[in-house]
């Protein structure tokens, strides 16, 4: 809990400064964009959030990104495929990346960097095959409204990303913290070895966190694409994990797996991507955007440890 | 003592925010003397040696070596002053070889390149594990040695130091029973070349065994001392917790339905050709001795389904179980409380709450949530009835002692209604208040018609705790004892693979 006051004071600041700089940053077309960024970002770092409780990490994220862009529109506007079977397929895919990931590093026990890096690498390739590098688009016809309107709706003036945002956080925050499944995450993230002699099956417990990170990304990766409007396969999603990672970690996760909570990872995420809209008001040249990122990651963590620190240690 | 003490810390005191962890502690030691320090946990043993290796600074007192006062500020003072420190848990590079760790920190160079001379600190190990009669080459890993052995290592760094101090903080807590002699062995031949030792113990036998002077510590303070003649087991005891109690065995009072559970051909991956068969009765506390690696613990998971490549057949009653996975003996009543209690036990990080309630969550459950107060009930259900000391179901269990950490773990268990309990280790690192309180919980639950499968490397808890006594030997069963055969060279003839007068398992179909 501590740490979500923390980093809420710390969006809190650099909004008021942001706003003091620029008052241009509470103009409501600003805060609207900010929402639906916010929005978009935070749904899969939820994802990638529960799989660090784990003690994992998911480095595919962009490319699965670029994958089910490129799958959507192909299957949209080349395939014709009516637009539900297209949102089911491109949901299934990351689904199916997700219990593979599950499966070799529950089973075959290879480690979860190597085989996201591996499935960065690979998804990114075939993406860029499956569209022979060529951008795929969605033009501007009308005939997937509905999935459209997700992506770039409102909803009482609320970008529709937001609200899904919400909705997706308020379910994951039950399942994280009042069910039995999260405190399964929970257990395993600090000890797996006692979570298991404890009669779990901790092996499904982390390859379901991956296939529910692999369906966020899929919400995600819709939403993104429709959000450009056109898929770049070799651009499209970069470095997005690392947004995800970042979020997750400055919203109070531990990369050694067991701590985290949702509310942080959403205002994780919010941060971020404040950070970035700080860089374009306050005139901040955009090519430090990733540095001034990089640099508030850094302090925040540094921050966190120093007040852990402090607190008093508790005798037995 | 006439002669100047080799060691003397006069009125030691140290206060740590909201205790007084040492309250003017006075300790002496002889050259070539064994001092057995004792007392519960918390009593200031740690401290005070930690204050002696130059883990903390004393607020108060002096200590004198040879008579001289000397200030030990840190542990590189206290290597100097020829005081070495072994901890518990063992201070070893374990991918590092035996020589590379003796010479850790100080390597010698070569003349002319800033390299380890490599020739040099294998020829001066070679003579210091011949001096403890270690027979292991020094270019040996220290994840190829046994635990005995890498703490020989560290003993040999001792030596190679010239320490004429040796502090031994639990040493024997993790060591097999012949193990256990040779160190005790050791620790002779060290005093007759003039070393002198401090030995922080649970095991009264072994204290008994090699000290010359007991000194008991007891909330922070000196409780009393006894000569080379006045050691006894009821003595350390009575100093220990300042009154006297009952005995700390209680007799067996269940009566017992024989054959109820039925073990056969149990193997496990690490003795993948052996079978483990046995019977056990309701009410029966059956004992597993024997050396460490003698497959007991590897038995014991292979019965709960922990061991994927492991099993075999068990019959409770008329019933003959499938167990495949954890979940299964979890299902039939099966529970195992493991041997590294912070490793497998525990998820230290949670609180006791969510680790009692951890294996049968779903009992807790309300629309698929979670009910916190359900959770909350139960835990303190099972803190009043084990006599958990915490604060409350919420503090953390990394906060408990071990005495309560394991009855956290017991806790987790006996909230759901358990058939057979195995308990590997039980009393490991646990105070003698606590073990009693574990003893007769183990006693009330044979009472109540559970079956007991109790592996210790503790002898007396072995002998005194067990109705019969299986002994393991390289994946096998060699004998299993009946009360009346249960003696220590019995046990430990058996122990180290021979056939003894026991009889050999028998069955009835």
């Amino acid at each position: 809990m501590k740490k979500e006051i923390g980093i809420s004071v710390l969006l809190f600041i650099l909004c008021a400064v942001t706003a003091i700089k620029n008052p241009a940053f509470l103009s409501a077309t600003n805060l609207t964009n900010l929402a639906n960024v916010i929005g978009l970002f935070g749904i899969f770092s939820i994802g990638l959030g529960l799989v660090i409780i784990t003690g994992g990490i998911d480095l595919s994220v962009g490319s699965a990104f670029a994958l089910c862009g490129v799958l959507l529109a192909m299957a949209l506007r080349e395939w014709m495929w009516p637009w539900w079977l297209a949102a089911l397929f491109v949901m299934a895919v990351p689904i199916g990346l997700g219990l593979i990931h599950g499966t070799l590093i529950t089973r075959m026990r290879i480690q979860p960097f190597i085989v996201t890096l591996c499935g960065l690498l690979l998804y990114r390739g075939l993406a860029r095959f499956i569209a022979n590098d060529d951008t795929k688009g969605f033009g501007v016809g009308g005939e997937f409204e509905l999935l459209r309107q997700a992506a770039r709706g409102r909803l009482l003036g609320i970008p529709m990303p937001f609200v899904i945002l919400i909705v997706v956080a308020v379910v994951m925050w039950f399942v994280l913290h009042r069910s039995v499944y999260g405190r399964y995450l929970l257990a395993v993230g600090r000890n797996e070895e006692a979570t298991r002699f404890s009669g779990i099956d901790t092996r499904a417990v982390v390859t379901a966190s991956y296939v529910l990170a692999g369906a966020l990304t899929g919400i995600s990766g819709i939403l993104f694409a429709f959000y450009t409007n056109s898929v770049s396969p070799s651009s499209h999603g970069n470095f997005y994990e690392l947004y995800g990672i970042a979020a997750a970690v400055l919203g109070g996760c531990s990369l050694r797996g067991g701590e985290g909570s949702i509310i942080g990872i959403v205002i994780g995420t919010a941060l971020l991507q404040v950070l970035q809209n700080l860089v374009n008001l306050l005139g901040i040249p955009s090519s430090l955007n990733f540095a001034v990122m990089g640099a508030v990651v850094l302090v925040g963590v540094l921050a966190d440890q120093w007040f852990q620190s402090r607190q008093p240690t508790k005798l037995a | 003592m006439s002669s100047t003490p080799l060691l003397a810390m006069r009125g030691i005191a140290k206060r740590f925010p909201g205790v007084v962890a040492l309250d003017r502690v006075s300790l002496e030691v002889a050259g070539g003397e064994v001092v057995a320090l004792c007392g519960e946990n918390g009593a200031g043993k740690s401290t005070l040696m930690k204050i002696l290796g130059g883990v903390y600074q004393p607020d108060e007192g002096e200590i004198l070596l040879d008579g001289r006062p000397v200030r030990i500020t840190n542990v590189i003072d206290a290597m100097r002053l020829g005081v070495a420190f072994i901890h518990q848990e063992l201070n070893v590079l374990d991918n590092l070889d035996v020589a590379a760790n003796v010479y850790l920190g100080r390597e010698p160079r070569l003349r002319w390149l800033p390299l380890i001379d490599r020739r040099t600190i294998h020829a001066n190990t070679a003579p210091l594990l011949k001096r403890l009669g270690l027979d292991i080459p020094t270019t040996a890993r220290l994840d190829r040695l046994s635990l005995a052995q890498q703490q020989m290592v560290e003993i040999a760094k001792a030596l190679s130091l010239d320490a004429r101090l040796i502090i031994l903080d639990e040493p024997t807590s993790s060591l097999t029973l012949t193990e256990t002699e040779r160190l005790l062995a050791l620790i002779g031949e060290l005093r007759a070349q003039g070393v002198s030792l401090v030995y922080i113990s649970h095991r009264l036998g072994e204290v008994h065994r090699c000290a010359d002077r007991v000194v008991v510590l007891r909330d922070g303070k000196n409780a009393g001392e006894l000569a080379r003649d006045e050691i006894s087991h009821d003595r350390i005891v009575k100093l220990m917790v300042g009154r006297d109690i009952k005995s700390l065995y209680v007799e067996s009072t269940a009566t017992k339905t024989p054959a109820y559970l039925k073990v056969r051909d149990m193997r496990s991956s690490r003795y993948p050709k052996k079978r483990v068969s046995f019977d056990a009765s309701r009410g029966e506390i059956l004992g597993f001795a024997g050396l460490v690696g003698a497959g007991r613990s590897e038995m014991a998971k292979a019965m709960v389904g922990l061991d994927p490549r492991g099993g075999g057949q068990i019959t409770l009653g008329d019933e003959t179980l499938s167990i495949r996975q954890p979940r299964d003996a979890k299902a039939r009543g099966i529970y195992l409380v493991p041997e590294d209690r912070r490793a497998e036990g525990l998820v230290v990080r949670m609180s006791v709450r969510e680790n009692v309630t951890l294996p049968s969550l779903h009992r807790f459950t309300a629309f698929r949530l979670i009910s916190r107060a359900r959770e909350r009930k139960a835990a303190d259900e099972q803190i009043a009835s084990l006599g958990i000391k915490t604060p409350s179901a919420e503090a953390l269990v990394m906060n408990l002692s071990g005495g309560n950490q394991q009855k956290v773990v017991l806790g987790k268990w006996l909230s759901m209604s358990p058939k057979v309990m195995i308990l590997d280790e039980p009393t490991r690192g646990v105070d003698v208040g606590a073990k009693a309180e574990i003893y007769r919980l183990m006693r009330e639950l044979a009472a109540r018609g559970n079956v007991i499968l109790m592996i210790s490397s503790d002898m007396e808890e072995i002998l005194h705790m067990s109705d019969r006594v299986a002994v393991m030997h390289e994946g096998e069963i060699t004998g299993i004892l009946e009360r009346q055969d249960c003696t220590e060279e019995n046990v430990m003839t058996l122990a180290v693979g021979r056939g003894a007068a026991a009889s050999q398992p028998t069955f009835v179909a």
